[in-house]
């Protein structure tokens, strides 16, 4: 089970478990933040798999930078990146390259690991077959469900859409292949009645 | 009672010997309808009447999905068994009236897959033939492995060569050759899924390799019905109904329940569904778990039993039925 404890919650939401090494041809693990200290832990159980791991790492949006010491680790291949985005297409090539037998990990935010999750999927793997442990930040990545605009690293509850500006409602239902929680309009009976924003998702 | 529709009356119109163990048999409707649609990996339930004995046999429907004009089954003779697949070599012939169940798929390929690798042992082919058939269709990728006992024993093996050409794979035991399965399920692209059909061993070896290899559990799936098993006589009490009946040597104790007039829920009938699955009340004895449904925990827990394959040994039984 995850560390993080989010609450109760609807069977939307998505749960956590902790990162374990598991037999396989080549491990691929992707990180974000706080997540550095998860694959540290890993690889703390397993150093041999190390040499057939490759290990992608992107510094958290709130600042932690854990790089020096991932790069330290003596995985067979190490990158960083700047943001998920920017490392995708490596990712997607990764797993277009790869065989049956290729492990995937991910830790960190909710975010990194829901597009992790949502990249194994395009790739054919089945969605539980990418372990995950929450780390860090529980800043969400939103969809607005109205101009499908996605926000990333939301912290407060209602928010407004960084793409149609409208205020949002972030509700815990989450879409797995757009690895985004949704949000909804929360003035739209009543335009102009937001409730005050709530940092919820520190 | 089994789950959905009605059965379907149906008239048989072939019962071809394909080899000397093996028969296939076409069904069409008795009132000349379509058939209801399946998918590739989907069985029926054969209803037989052997000489006042009813029997209910569950078997991978192996014809094209996208034929609704009939169904075909090929049944592999079981000299041992308790005498639903004697019946169907025996007694059907073309003519003759049956009752089928409504398709019922618990086999069904994963189309999210990027590719379908297929492995078959003997009389494992049949839900195969379908899928392939689907995935041809579809233009999907796919590859079958296909091992028999020696050439005469391999069904369809020289059709699905000229069918589908390179993606069929051949291996006959008596010649020595087997599936090389570490190099070829470790040489899969990502994203493929595995599907296995066969004899007990082959299906165990092959789940066993695949997740040593590390493929993710809900990637690889297998399907094996088993025959409820003969044994000994013995009585168990049924709460719900009041009743208190026998279990017959060669009977099941899902046969023996409807035979006492009760109705009890299945689909498969050979311990692979889950359906028929029957809270035990008491049980003083040992409960014969052969299911493939029920967990090592709750079959230590005497509190669960499937009563289309598993029998009971002790001096007394109640279920919850």
């Amino acid at each position: 089970m995850s560390k993080t404890d989010f609450g109760p919650s609807i069977k939307s939401r998505p749960v956590y478990g902790v990162l374990s090494p598991r037999p396989g041809s080549s491990h691929l693990i992707v990180a974000d933040g706080e997540g550095g200290a998860a694959v540290e832990a890993l690889f703390a159980q397993a150093p041999e798999m190390k040499a057939k791991a490759h290990l992608i790492y992107i510094p958290g949006a709130n600042g932690t930078d854990m790089s020096t010491a991932m790069a330290a680790l003596g995985a067979g291949q190490y990158n960083r990146a700047p943001t998920y985005a920017s490392v995708r297409s490596r990712i997607v090539k990764v797993l277009g390259d790869g065989h049956m037998g290729l492990q995937v990990y991910a830790t960190g935010t909710e975010s990194l690991m829901g597009q992790v999750q949502r990249d194994a999927m395009e790739a054919g793997l089945p969605h539980d077959a990418v372990q995950t442990e929450h780390r860090g930040s529980l800043a969400r990545r939103v969809q607005c469900v109205h101009c499908k605009g996605i926000t990333e690293n939301v912290t407060t509850d209602p928010f407004v859409c960084s793409h149609c500006g409208l205020n949002l409602f972030v509700r815990d239902h989450y879409s797995r292949r757009l690895a985004a929680f949704q949000g909804v309009n929360i003035d739209a009976e009543d335009p102009g009645e937001v409730p005050p924003a709530e940092e919820r998702f520190k | 009672m089994s789950v959905g529709a009605a059965k379907i009356p149906v008239v048989v119109t072939e019962a071809v010997e394909v080899n000397s163990l093996i028969k296939r048999f076409r069904f069409v409707r008795e009132d000349g309808g379509q058939m209801p649609g399946f998918s590739g990996g989907a069985h029926t339930v054969v209803e037989m009447d052997d000489a006042g004995t009813r029997r209910l046999n569950p078997y991978s429907l192996m014809s094209d999905p996208g034929d609704r004009s009939g169904y075909e089954i090929s049944v592999r003779r079981d000299d041992t068994g308790r005498g639903g697949s004697a019946y169907m070599h025996r007694e059907v012939r073309p003519g003759m009236k049956m009752l089928i169940s409504p398709p019922v798929n618990l086999f069904g390929l994963d189309l999210r897959a990027k590719k379908h690798l297929m492995i078959a042992g003997g009389i494992g082919i049949t839900p195969f033939l379908a899928q392939m058939a689907q995935l041809d269709a579809m233009g999907a990728r796919f590859e079958l492995h296909y091992a028999a006992r020696d050439r005469e024993l391999g069904a369809y093996m020289p059709e699905l060569s000229a069918r589908y050409g390179d993606r069929v794979h051949r291996y006959y035991d008596a010649e020595g050759q087997a599936i090389d399965l570490t190099t070829l399920l470790a040489g899969q692209p990502l994203g493929t899924h595995l599907y296995v059909c066969g004899p007990k061993g082959m299906i165990g070896w092959v789940l066993k390799t695949a997740a040593d290899l590390g493929w993710p559990a809900g990637a690889v799936h297998s399907e094996e019905f088993l025959a409820p098993p003969v044994g000994q006589p013995f009585t168990v009490e049924l709460a719900v109904s009041g009743k208190t009946i026998t279990v017959g040597a060669a009977q099941s104790l899902l046969e023996a329940i409807e035979a006492a007039g009760v109705d009890a829920p299945y689909l498969c009938r050979g311990g692979a569904c889950g359906q028929c699955e029957t809270h035990v009340i008491a049980c003083e004895g040992e409960i014969e778990h052969n299911d493939h449904w029920l967990t090592d925990d709750q079959k230590a827990g005497c509190r669960h039993i499937m009563p289309c394959v598993s029998r009971f040994k002790g001096a007394k039984l109640v279920l919850e039925r």
